[in-house]
């Protein structure tokens, strides 16, 4: 026993690093599993309050080109109000709330920070529990999709964007209609990739990408991007499309997070296939 | 004595904010990000017990990692060199020992010195950060080139923080 000790006193600077780096294993290892510790994220109240209010300095700078957005999506808005349309068929029933059931639900939120430089981005935005925000939610901008809520606080949520190496998202090609999965592969954070078109598909330089709607996280037609290049190596089926992403990350400013009315009614009705 | 332990405790403070705030949203292309904070545990003086500067490194890397949202992943980085800084401080160790009330910068350890030392110490960190980062040997020289291209630009804004310090003593 006294040798023992004796041991470990000689040893303790060794036995100290062994005992810090693996405590730093384990919770490297956690943090894996879930993502995000529950406390030392980016949605921690101190960490949060910090990059909102450096935020709320930068947001001055570019104040001229979110005002640009919030205008164009207006024009959209306002083309698409039933007062813009004429009746051209005066016995036709217009309005009917048994016909249009509301799908989709937004919250306006602001994006407080963003990285773009690492294997696994996320956002952090500043709305959370308290305003019925749920891990799940999609997120879009009026430029495009931005990502999937990851983990929820009461005033924040942090979002796995696009440029997340295991976040893969349902798009289709809106000329033909043929779907793809989108990933990121690392490095430049303007580009994506869009997997699984096979190769009779007709494909241009310049076609837009849009989202499918099928795992109802984000609405059908949201825009995801513009083809920029792709190529079809030999001997394979499928096309290796490079789409440049309509969203800029670096400069994110005010996004929606969508809740969609039907989604659970889907799985539920889609876990039935799988009980059987 | 106080006042050397104020000085330390305001850099550990500015490094973090610095790295926290500005450094990581410094990329080029996705491959290079400098992580100057690591030059806190390589400014530490020689005196500080070997067990005191693997607490600071993991305070230093738990700092670090609620920006990124990503801990033990600096954590294990950090640890790893205050962990390494103990042989190599031995290895580099000039005859007869350190004198008294001189720290590692390059006014008291000359640039040669300072360099070999910083540099070694900051290599390994990258390596190793980057290699857990990534978790897998898929990718090695993917990897390797990331690190040390990234350790390279560390060394070299290490390099303009010790410069500014010269000055400061110099006139003071």
């Amino acid at each position: 026993m006294k040798n023992l000790i004796q041991f470990v006193t000689k040893n303790f600077f060794v036995f100290l690093f062994g005992f810090l780096l693996f405590i730093s294993f384990v919770l490297l290892v956690q943090n894996n599993n879930y993502q995000n510790s529950k406390v030392f994220n980016s949605s921690n109240f101190l960490i949060g309050n910090l990059y909102s209010t450096i935020n709320n300095v930068n947001e001055y700078f570019d104040l001229k080109s979110v005002n640009a957005d919030l205008a164009e999506q207006n024009a959209k808005l306002q083309s698409t109000q039933i007062a813009t349309f004429t009746k051209i068929n005066g016995t036709v029933v217009e309005i009917n709330d048994t016909v249009y059931a509301q799908k989709y639900v937004y919250t306006s939120a602001k994006a407080v920070n963003t990285t773009t430089n690492k294997r696994e981005n996320y956002i952090t935005i500043d709305k959370g529990s308290l305003n019925g925000i749920e891990v799940g939610m999609g997120v879009v901008s009026p430029l495009g999709v931005i990502g999937t809520v990851k983990n929820v606080s009461e005033n924040f949520c942090s979002v796995m964007s696009v440029l997340h190496e295991k976040n893969a998202v349902s798009a289709k090609i809106k000329k033909t209609g043929y779907i793809g999965s989108l990933v990121w592969e690392l490095g430049n954070y303007r580009i994506a990739q869009l997997k699984d078109i096979p190769n009779h598909v007709k494909l241009n330089v310049g076609d837009d990408i849009i989202t499918t709607g099928y795992s109802m996280v984000y609405p059908e037609g949201i825009m995801v991007g513009k083809v920029v290049g792709f190529d079809l190596p030999e001997g394979n089926n499928f096309y290796n499309i490079d789409i440049e992403l309509s969203v800029d990350y670096r400069s994110l400013s005010h996004v929606f997070i969508v809740k969609s009315w039907m989604k659970n009614e889907q799985h539920e009705l889609e876990a039935l296939n799988d009980a059987k | 004595m106080i006042r050397e332990v104020l000085k330390y405790c305001i850099s550990f403070f500015v490094l973090i904010l610095f790295q926290g705030l500005i450094l990581n949203n410094i990329e080029f292309g996705g491959y290079v990000v400098p992580f100057l904070y690591v030059v806190f545990i390589i400014a530490l003086p020689f005196e500080t017990p070997n067990w005191l500067v693997l607490i600071l490194g993991f305070i230093l890397g738990i700092a670090i990692d609620s920006f990124t949202s990503t801990l033990g992943m600096h954590t294990s980085a950090t640890v790893f060199v205050a962990f390494c800084r103990f042989y190599l401080l031995k290895i580099v160790a000039p005859r007869g020992g350190y004198e008294f009330n001189t720290k590692p910068r390059i006014q008291d350890m000359g640039l040669v010195w300072y360099l070999f030392y910083a540099t070694i110490l900051i290599i390994l960190h990258h390596l190793f950060l980057f290699y857990v980062e990534s978790f897998k040997m898929t990718q090695f020289f993917y990897t390797l080139g990331r690190a040390l291209a990234s350790a390279l630009f560390t060394v070299v804004l290490v390099l303009i923080v010790q410069l500014f310090n010269y000055k400061s003593t110099k006139s003071a």
